[in-house]
């Protein structure tokens, strides 16, 4: 227990990731399932509240894209970076550590406003936050939702995203500086590269909703417009701001599942990916893209047509580099020795569903027609096709792929294939017909809809489809949990994978490498035209090797954070000093820690 | 292996969307984008159709694609390791410029529409003030001098300018059969302008999250001929109906006049509230709570009693009055045509 809470050691920070951050995914889909579920029957549903309906959607997207996508996919960059580029750990270790426990620190903050109202003399028992993840201004100010609901949303953010922008450093820093001799820039594998572009995309968007955030809780805490039109404020700002950051964010959840695709395709078509260099430059183009094009989300806010031309045209030049992408995945397949494991399947269907959400995209990057689709649940449909056909199936492959090494046990094939099927079809019922539903008038974020609008057939199959999809996870968390009680024991380099991580034992050691290899070519552990695969690497450490110890001061930092936020939304004062004092301390002791325990 | 068969659907499944999209435009769907009356809501069905039928032509080229390198190139036993072809100058160059050249064709009609559709009517057009509430909307005639309540009245054919503002937080004003939506927010001023192609009732709602009862937040648009319109403006133009001497709506208005209601709703000549929607002609609606439910005493009465009940968040506090009391005051509000 102590050497898991004091533990600095990337590969298990990575699995203390994943079990967060899957558990947040499962409430997630629990919260869209209540959703679901209301919007089976139209004119009242299942009497759920419009209050509590508002709860779960804000906590729904909150906590799928803060709390499940980013850092599942946190949880391979920590596993699976530093095997990838020959490196004994991350560059800072005790940061890594830190940005975990802020992480599940700031989820459980925003978690708990479900169970906080009494603690306010609110009514009811959940006081989550209400004002959808994209808390647009000025129904978040004070004026319009006095209670502690957005408090907790906009504290709850702010704590997380100092969890992103320390990992983001951190995993530049470890790309850029800790390469094994020999990885040059050009030979990183896929991931790493679209690892490297999504953390230089959270660096420059997460200090911009940070910001927005700290503006927001001004206005809240302190009377402040920034806001508020009636005191010279302007809540289109805050539209500017979030998207600034919002739209990066986009990329900041694909990126790293193009990364996985790029690397299981290879291996399972016994082929190298096809266009490497073009597939990393057009990621590149894709994240500088992402920066210009923030406004496409906001087309009926009545930005004039200059600015709509430019975003429309922005928007559809985003279309090149994705396509770019999907043809060159294609070219992987094209003449391979295709092997259709779980972990290949999640990436084929990647590719098949992530065409579909791109391809509504089109439709939204065309400014006057998004005016009929915005807001409506043709978006719904498309985000999710882009964010759960692209990310989490993207995830998945990459939970099959990677499971072996992070484990040492094999997940079982006939369960994965089960989970793949029951997903594709649930997906396809639950999203596809939300375009009919948007197409036909049905606003989203809507608790109850008119029997008379005629979609309540639409809404009734994927309402069946969101059920299925929970079903396929409960599929998947069995296949995960037999491996521990059924252990079938992984070797080394169970797909034939081309990159370092699969040149060490499974699980691997403590220090990774016993010796650190030198790279000679793309894929060291493959036979190329120019390279042998690369020798063997010795069973046992030559000479002795120096890892970093654990350390208590990453966590005790990580809590005074929490600590100044309940501060700030109970309004106490001695706790500021408290939160401020541990943070102090806890920085000072961690700057003069002696290295070695 | 399996993984091919789910792939051979997909066509399956896009023959599906075409009959349904072409389908789905019949009367049963009073809040279509499919089935535009309006000369802004048919520029951005064409503008749609435009980019649907690209995307459906990409979607079988690239998922056919896709398709057939996964059905041609399973692993089979015993065969030679493949060819390690590590990428294709002139295949790169292709797939880069073929999706910009389909860009071309969606872009150039796009930007045309956005300068056609940026909201300014031709002159003359009628104004139209649109302004949002948490959760209901008033409309203003400048040119007219009257105003609405949630049903906004306007006749066909005929240039409409549509200015939109907030009272409060950001709302959007979506009728799609008429047009696309437009955000209503405080403190500035946006534009839509149409004109309907033919007469009859055309639904709406909000479409940008404004709290509780955003779900609640419905508008009807009450396309009319000339001359009917012409009617109802005369209508909204004379002083609300004096009930006569011992009628029941008389009664109705002595409970009026010393109830709460003269808080927040304005009566012309009577009250002067500015919370709530002016009653001065609320008889002659067809619906009440911001559309959402139908005009009648008996839903009158139970608006009046709890209306949180039925529209959560709404600001009218359950009233307490006697039996007779109500049903004189219902009375009275619907004389008020």
């Amino acid at each position: 227990m102590k050497s898991w809470l004091t533990t600095t050691d990337h590969k298990r920070i990575g699995l203390l990731y994943f079990w967060t951050a899957f558990g947040f995914f499962l409430i997630g889909g629990l919260e869209a399932m209540i959703i679901r579920a209301q919007l089976i029957k139209p004119d009242g549903g299942l009497g759920v509240s419009a209050e509590t309906f508002n709860q779960l959607f804000t906590m729904h997207g909150t906590t799928m894209v803060f709390l499940a996508l980013m850092p599942l996919s946190a949880a391979f960059f920590n596993f699976m970076i530093p095997l990838q580029i020959g490196a004994r750990d991350v560059a800072f270790p005790r940061l890594n550590a830190f940005s975990y426990w802020v992480f599940l620190l700031g989820g459980l903050f925003l978690n708990v406003s479900f169970i906080a109202g009494p603690l306010f003399g609110a009514d009811n028992l959940s006081v989550a936050p209400d004002a959808g993840w994209f808390g647009y201004a000025n129904l978040t100010e004070r004026q319009f939702s006095p209670g502690p609901n957005v408090d907790f949303w906009l504290l709850g953010l702010q704590i997380l995203g100092i969890a992103s922008l320390a990992a983001g450093f951190n995993f530049i820093v470890t790309i850029l500086n800790m390469r094994a001799p020999g990885m040059r820039m050009l030979r990183l594998p896929p991931f790493t590269w679209m690892t490297l572009i999504t953390q230089f995309l959270v660096i420059t968007a997460f200090p911009v909703i940070t910001v927005a955030l700290v503006l927001l809780m001004f206005d809240r805490f302190f009377d402040t417009h920034f806001f508020v039109p009636q005191g010279g404020g302007d809540p289109i700002l805050w539209q500017h701001l979030f998207w600034m950051f919002g739209h990066p964010e986009v990329y900041i959840l694909i990126l790293p599942a193009m990364g996985i695709v790029s690397e299981v395709l290879p291996t399972f078509s016994k082929k190298p990916l096809f266009g490497y260099t073009v597939v990393v430059y057009s990621g590149v183009v894709i994240a500088f893209l992402g920066w210009s094009v923030w406004s496409h989300h906001m087309f009926s806010t009545g930005l004039g047509p200059i600015a709509d031309s430019v975003f429309a045209g922005t928007t559809m030049l985003i279309a090149i580099p994705t396509g770019v992408k999907i043809f060159n995945w294609i070219g992987t397949l094209w003449g391979g020795q295709i092997r259709f494991t779980s972990s290949m399947l999640f990436a084929i269907g990647f590719i098949a569903m992530f065409i579909i959400g791109g391809l509504s995209g089109v439709s939204h990057a065309s400014a006057p027609s998004d005016l009929q689709q915005t807001d409506t649940y043709y978006v719904v449909a498309h985000i999710h096709y882009v964010l759960f056909g692209g990310t989490i199936l993207g995830l998945f492959s990459g939970m099959y792929y990677w499971w072996p090494k992070m484990t040492g046990r094999m997940l079982s094939e006939s369960l994965g294939k089960v989970h793949f099927w029951l997903t594709m079809i649930g997906m396809n019922l639950a999203f596809f017909p939300m375009h009919f539903s948007g197409l036909l008038g049905m606003p989203r974020r809507i608790y109850t809809y008119s029997s008379d609008l005629g979609v309540t057939s639409f809404n009734q199959v994927s309402t069946i489809g969101a059920f299925l999809i929970g079903l396929a996870t409960l599929v998947f968390a069995w296949n995960l949990l037999r491996t521990r009680w059924q252990p079938v024991n992984a070797p080394n380099n169970p797909w034939g994978g081309s990159t370092l991580e699969w040149a060490i034992p499974s699980p691997p050691p403590v220090y990774n490498f016993t010796v650190i290899p030198t790279v000679e070519s793309r894929m060291p552990l493959w036979q190329t035209e120019r390279h042998a695969p690369m020798a063997p690497l010795p069973e046992r450490p030559p000479a002795a090797i120096h890892v970093p110890g654990g350390s208590w001061w990453p966590l005790i930092t990580a809590i005074g954070l929490p600590i100044l936020a309940i501060a700030a939304i109970s309004r106490t004062l001695p706790l500021v000093f408290l939160g401020v004092a541990i943070v102090i301390v806890g920085i000072y002791r961690w700057a003069y820690e002696p290295f070695e325990m | 292996m399996r993984g091919p068969v789910y792939f051979h659907a997909v066509p399956l499944a896009l023959l599906v969307v075409v009959l349904l999209l072409t389908a789905c435009g019949g009367a049963p769907h009073p809040q279509s984008t499919l089935a535009p009356q309006a000369d802004f809501s048919t520029e951005l069905f064409g503008l749609y159709k435009n980019v649907f039928w690209w995307a459906v032509g990409v979607f079988v080229i690239v998922e056919a694609l896709l398709l057939i390198a996964i059905a041609r190139y399973r692993a089979r036993p015993g065969a030679r390791d493949p060819k390690p072809v590590h990428g294709h100058t002139v295949l790169e160059i292709g797939w880069t410029l073929a999706p910009a050249l389909i860009l071309v064709f969606i872009a150039v009609p796009t930007m045309r529409s956005i300068f056609d559709t940026a909201g300014h009517a031709p002159e003359g057009a009628l104004r139209v003030q649109v302004i949002g509430h948490q959760w209901w909307w008033e409309y203003r005639y400048p040119t007219l001098n009257i105003s609405a309540y949630n049903e906004l009245h306007l006749p066909v054919r005929t240039a409409i300018q549509v200015e939109m503002t907030s009272a409060d937080v950001i709302h959007s004003f979506w009728v799609p059969r008429l047009g696309g939506k437009r955000d209503l927010i405080q403190g500035r001023t946006n534009r839509i302008a149409f004109s309907a192609d033919s007469a009859g009732e055309f639904w709406g709602q909000c479409a940008e999250f404004c709290g509780a009862s955003h779900a609640n937040m419905r508008l009807r648009v009450v396309v009319q001929s000339d001359s009917a319109f012409q009617r109802w403006v005369d209508q909204q133009r004379v002083a609300p109906a004096t009930p006569a001497k011992g009628s029941a709506a008389e009664a109705g208005l002595q409970v009026y006049r010393r109830s709460s209601c003269i808080a927040c709703h304005t009566i012309a000549g009577i009250s002067q509230g500015k919370v709530g929607p002016d009653l001065s002609h609320v008889g002659g609606r067809a619906t009440i709570a911001g559309a959402l439910f139908p005009n009648t005493p008996e839903i009158l009465q139970r608006w009046i009693m709890n209306a949180p009940a039925m529209k959560p968040g709404a600001l009218m506090t359950p009233q307490t009055l006697p039996p007779q009391d109500l049903d004189a005051l219902i009375a009275y509000l619907q004389s008020l045509k």
